[in-house]
């Protein structure tokens, strides 16, 4: 090809068609990158970082499939949930009551734990079918407190306290262990999540949330059924949220209910807002944040532990992460309400031009 | 009988301090219709403030008790100046979100000063407050916290209903621009309806401190069992907060005697999602009705 016909940034607004508008890339350049980075991330990533590394990429990963769920829901519809958390445990004891009890392969169980927990999370979701305002996140707060009392009792079929373990996942004889191999099926779900959820955005569907978020008066006037498409970013919400706690019930091996309670959901809506609201690539930024976030206040706990500044039983690590990611919350909604993604965008606008700025 | 006439009266004195914490959130919602996410952690400030200061400060307690209500009604105004503020005019969802943020940071503050732990106020309240009727017993400081709940709920059903700074309040929850063009001062509107809140708050703190001992992690449930309080009551309702804490007091406890002490705690979500779906303005709230 022919640099002549390669596109570049125009030095204005040149927009004719509405489908430029909505082009996910700018120019060619973009996809180049995207391509470059993806190979990056498969290529070489796993190869030259230690495995502790990789099991915090993974982490990242899964939270960041939870999180673009969760901002399809606040960030495109304007709903809140307080309940992922929970619908992230849903996904997880699905996965595991299947590949358990069904010997379900996990290609199998994941998809259909994450259609079981779409399911459970629009039983929460009808409340809000009624009326309109802020009364989704009322629902979802209870939905996660009986979820987590379900979870913890039903144990004919969870366990209880004693949690369940997960087989090894296998696909035609090979069995995935290891951090590596779970980096390429985390990975790999994560970029097709991310593709669906950015192509979501682009149709009537998408379009249908943006509208319900900034005025739903006039979205019904215009023809909207909004409290059926609230209905259903819900569950679309809810359906990443399983997706995501089922790979996190494969990789962890064995689950119990302690992880999926409100401070999780609330970790959750941390990403979402600091990766910024309406943004699919800003819930990427804040799971890397926040994990990034959690890595760094450990390590530093460690680090005052070593020193001998607090005692070994002084300082409690939970805490300590919960007034970080509250502040967190604070701040970001204060000064950059629209998270990191507004923080990139800004930096490669200015470097967009370098040298010649306007 | 015996077991059912204790229940009730367990229940009705619960259920009266449900309200009771209930009523600074409806003062919250009235005024700028935010849910404040962070009401348990505001009482939690009030009763591990009391707690401070007539341990470690060792005043005495009239003196514990009003400067516990100075210091809530001072935590109230300078969360609405340095968090609340920058967000006027902005959409009502950044300022919920906001008071999640808040919740998990002051909850986190709370238990890094204080732990985990229990801590429990001497025994302050004289014995003869109690009632004791036969087979009735009620504790000495239910009774403060029934009387003091009295107290506030005329208290503000009268500041809402004819002072002005109350028909500001109702003014700026209905709608924000409206009332901000016709000249309400909704800064100050916003700032008084906190700092009351949380007064009120760190009231109940203390009272539920009285009862069950300072326990960060049970009084920031407590504010969130608020929510089926409100949602059954009517979110904007104060009189409702009050029916619908003693609703809640009276199921909690009924179900925790008669069919299982687990379930307990989550009856109050499992009436919350039907009440959501049945009757989801509540008791007394005010319905909006809207046609496109």
């Amino acid at each position: 090809m022919k640099i002549k016909n390669w596109q570049f940034h125009p030095c204005g607004n040149f927009r004719e068609r509405y489908a430029q508008e909505l082009r996910i890339f700018e120019t060619d350049f973009g996809r180049l990158w995207l391509g470059i980075g993806i190979l990056a991330l498969f290529g070489i990533v796993p190869w030259i970082f230690s495995p502790y590394m990789i099991y915090i990429f993974n982490t990242i990963g899964i939270a960041a499939i939870a999180v673009i769920g969760l901002n399809i829901l606040i960030g495109f519809t304007g709903q809140i949930s307080l309940g992922h958390g929970a619908f992230f445990g849903v996904g997880a004891y699905a996965a595991a009551i299947l590949a358990t009890t069904l010997n379900c392969p996990f290609y199998l169980s994941i998809p259909a734990a994450a259609v079981i927990t779409a399911m459970v999370g629009m039983v929460f979701g009808t409340p809000s079918v009624r009326l309109k305002g802020l009364y989704l996140t009322i629902a979802t707060l209870a939905g996660q407190f009986i979820i987590e009392y379900i979870l913890l009792r039903w144990e004919s079929l969870t366990k209880g306290t004693m949690g369940m373990i997960l087989p090894k996942p296998a696909i035609l004889g090979w069995e995935l262990t290891g951090d590596r191999a779970f980096f390429f099926m985390i990975f790999a779900c994560l970029i097709m999540m991310t593709w669906f959820a950015v192509n979501l955005i682009r149709t009537k569907f998408g379009r249908a949330f943006i509208a319900i978020r900034d005025n739903d008066r006039a979205a019904e006037g215009m023809g909207i059924p909004i409290f059926r498409y609230k209905l259903l970013a819900f569950g679309i919400s809810s359906f990443y949220a399983g997706f995501a706690g089922a790979l996190y019930a494969y990789y962890s091996v064995s689950i119990t209910t302690e992880p999926f309670t409100l401070s999780l959901s609330v970790e959750y809506i941390a990403m979402v807002i600091i990766g910024g609201m309406g943004n699919i690539t800003g819930s990427i930024f804040g799971a890397i944040f926040i994990t990034g976030l959690n890595e760094i206040l450990r390590w530093l706990t460690e680090l005052l532990m070593n020193m001998g500044v607090v005692g070994s039983s002084g300082l409690n690590m939970a805490p300590l992460r919960e007034f970080t990611f509250g502040l967190a919350i604070v701040l970001f909604i204060i000064f950059e309400p629209r998270g990191l993604a507004e923080v990139w965008r800004i930096v490669r606008s200015s470097f967009r031009l370098w040298p010649f700025s306007y | 009988m015996d077991f059912f006439i204790q229940l009730l009266v367990n229940g009705i004195s619960i259920g009266f301090l449900y309200g009771l914490s209930a009523m600074g959130f409806v003062m919250i919602f009235k005024s700028s219709s935010v849910l404040n996410f962070a009401h348990g952690e505001l009482l939690a400030f009030g009763a591990s403030l009391f707690l401070a200061l007539i341990t470690w400060a060792q005043l005495p307690l009239p003196a514990a008790f009003l400067a516990t209500l100075a210091g809530c009604f001072a935590l109230g105004f300078l969360i609405e100046r340095v968090f609340l503020r920058p967000l006027i005019g902005e959409p009502l969802i950044f300022v919920i979100m906001l008071t999640v943020g808040l919740a998990a940071m002051f909850k986190g503050l709370l238990l890094l000063v204080w732990g985990g732990n229990l801590h429990t106020f001497p025994d302050f309240l004289p014995e003869a407050m109690g009632i004791d009727w036969g087979i009735v017993h009620v504790a000495p400081v239910y009774v403060a916290a029934l009387v003091i709940g009295l107290i506030f709920l005329s208290l503000f059903g009268l500041f809402f209903k004819y002072s002005s700074q109350g028909i500001y309040m109702r003014s700026v929850a209905d709608n924000q621009r409206a009332a901000l063009s016709l000249g309400v001062h909704v800064k100050r509107v916003f700032a008084l309806s906190w700092a009351i809140a949380a007064l009120v708050a760190g009231m109940s703190g203390i009272v539920l401190g009285i009862i069950n001992g300072v326990n960060v992690h049970d009084l920031s449930a407590i504010g969130l069992k608020v929510f089926p309080v409100v949602i059954l009551g009517g979110l904007d309702s104060i009189g409702g907060a009050i029916i619908g804490g003693l609703i809640i007091g009276l199921l909690e406890t009924f179900t925790g005697g008669y069919i299982s002490p687990g379930l307990r705690d989550v009856v109050p979500y499992l009436v919350l999602v039907v009440i959501l779906l049945v009757k989801p303005y509540g008791l007394f709230g005010l319905k909006e009705i809207e046609r496109v």
